[in-house]
């Protein structure tokens, strides 16, 4: 039967291989969006380059590569403050296997406050908006999810700091960082306006906020961008799981619980 | 801007109305000793006091385990079923094959966020009816939104053998008669007569179920987050007992490509500032 008409075949238009002479589950000949991966790419082409391709039909440019580069260093890790990074730390500071660590951070930091749902919504917002103020003053009055969502409606404005007294430095820094590779429209538009857009929001710009504007530079959508988010800030949850892994619970905090109407004292 | 929130305390005293342990002591859940008040509580008695905070009848805690029972299929096709084989045939580790198969089952075309849009519409549809709203508006609306009301058609086929059943056992039970499920069925009318030609599925039966237990759309939505659970070990545990690798191995050419043909790769990176 014809691989195309084979009702058990895998479709795709990422990715094609080709089997070794000897083996048809054997790859000779790996092709990522055209390209031959182990043949080609590998020794030329850059971490980014790759990450790109595979969401993108096409290579990227210099500046979208350097971008997204700057992007992953950004993001690689919250800090062990952050609650995805503790949820990985919670997995890794009793021995669970590491795999549960990184899904306990993709699990928590999925979410609307600093998470990949609130990145889905600040890239839909891009989508929405662009460089247009008022429309985004009118977008920040929500709803930002459908009835019936599984996910909790937003607290916050997506992309902004529920907790924040003024911008964070690094979010400043990493604003102007990103915006200078002109990779598209949105982060120097942010970086002109970022006042009023905190004005229109209520709060300051969150590191969320600024990957959005990157990742919708990029050319990703709100899916794209919530993937990439999640894998991006992997790194930083990984590595504080295996450090707490060899401290060792008693070094990890654990805190009292306080019955709040005490019963069972 | 307005002020924040900040954080009332870091990490270390915890206010909490759920529970907590005393070491060597007791356990609180909820405001009842574990070991006392809670003990001859069955799993799922326990497990929906804990979500509700409420108890359940016998009869009320057999159609809701009979929800979980008919709908455990061993079938390892199924996609959440098949990350739990998957796991097994690739000798991970069983809790991480099911958890990760039960996060799957939180899907758009089926399982959780199906299960939620159902119930939000139901309550909000029985609230709006009762207002004087006409169903046949609420489902409009509904379509609208969604492009779909939520439990009627199914992903492989439009009919679904696990309706008689259920609906059977809430006949014995006394627990068919409630205001959502009524409403359940005549949506199911309206869109078998309309143009789009489905009839409802398991879960707008079981939302609707839920509903008129009492349970609003986020303990429904916690209460339902384990129901395919008994069906994902046989199929990790049959993918273990083959060769390794053995479940679904695909070869090279079973890759159908429509993207570009072979090109040779072109680019460098670049340093901040610099122009495309």
């Amino acid at each position: 039967m014809a691989a195309q008409h084979n009702p058990h075949a895998v479709r795709s238009a990422i990715w094609r291989e080709e089997a070794e002479a000897d083996n048809p589950f054997a790859a000779r000949a790996a092709y990522c969006r055209g390209y031959d991966v182990y043949g080609e790419m590998l020794g030329r082409a850059s971490w980014a380059d790759m990450l790109f391709l595979l969401f993108m039909p096409e290579a990227p440019t210099p500046a979208q590569a350097g971008l997204l580069e700057s992007l992953a260093l950004a993001l690689a890790n919250p800090g062990p403050r952050d609650p995805a990074v503790h949820a990985a730390m919670s997995g890794g500071v009793c021995g669970s296997s590491a795999a549960s660590s990184l899904m306990a951070a993709l699990a928590v930091g999925a979410g609307q406050l600093a998470g990949a749902r609130e990145v889905f919504n600040a890239v839909s917002g891009w989508s929405r908006c662009g460089t247009n103020l008022q429309a985004w003053r009118d977008w920040f009055a929500g709803p930002f999810e459908l009835p019936g969502s599984v996910w909790p409606e937003p607290e916050h404005a997506p992309g902004f700091d529920p907790r924040g007294i003024t911008t964070a430095t690094p979010v400043k820094q990493t604003l102007t960082c990103l915006a200078a590779y002109a990779a598209g429209p949105y982060l120097p538009w942010l970086q002109q306006h970022r006042l009023q857009m905190e004005t229109a929001a209520g709060r300051p710009l969150s590191l969320t906020g600024v990957a959005a504007a990157a990742l919708a530079d990029l050319g990703f959508g709100p899916e794209q961008s919530e993937m990439l988010y999640l894998l991006l800030r992997l790194p930083g949850a990984a590595a504080h799981a295996l450090e707490q892994r060899a401290l060792g619970y008693k070094k990890f905090p654990f805190g009292v619980v306080e019955l709040e109407h005490g019963n069972g004292e | 801007m307005q002020e924040p929130d900040l954080p009332a305390a870091p990490l270390g005293v915890l206010k909490s109305r759920m529970g907590t342990f005393y070491p060597g002591s007791h356990v609180i859940f909820r405001g009842q000793d574990l070991h006392e008040d809670l003990k001859d509580l069955d799993w799922l008695a326990l497990y929906l006091f804990g979500i509700t905070g409420r108890r359940f009848d016998a009869a009320q805690l057999k159609l809701l385990n009979a929800i979980w029972t008919y709908t455990s299929y061993a079938d390892a096709r199924l996609w959440n079923n098949r990350v739990a084989a998957l796991a097994g045939s690739s000798r991970s580790s069983g809790a991480l094959g099911l958890a990760a198969a039960l996060a799957v089952s939180e899907a758009a075309i089926y399982g959780g966020g199906i299960l939620m849009r159902a119930i939000e519409f139901f309550i909000r549809a029985l609230h709006e009816t009762a207002c004087g709203a006409d169903l046949s508006d609420c489902v409009r609306r509904e379509l609208e939104l969604h492009r779909s009301i939520a439990g009627y058609g199914r992903p492989l086929v439009n009919g679904d053998e696990r309706i008689q059943p259920l609906l059977k056992l809430a006949a014995e039970l006394g627990l068919d008669r409630g205001p959502h499920l009524e409403l359940a069925l005549a949506v199911e009318i309206k869109l078998l007569h309309g143009r789009w030609r489905m009839k409802m599925n398991y879960a707008a039966l079981v939302a609707a179920l839920g509903a008129d237990l009492g349970l609003d759309a986020a303990e429904f939505y916690l209460y339902m987050f384990p129901v395919f659970l008994a069906g994902m070990p046989p199929g990790y545990i049959e993918a273990g007992e083959r060769p390794e690798g053995g479940l679904y191995a695909i070869p090279c050419d079973h890759i159908v490509y429509s993207g570009p043909a072979r090109r040779n790769w072109p680019t460098a990176n670049a340093e901040p500032g610099a122009s495309t």
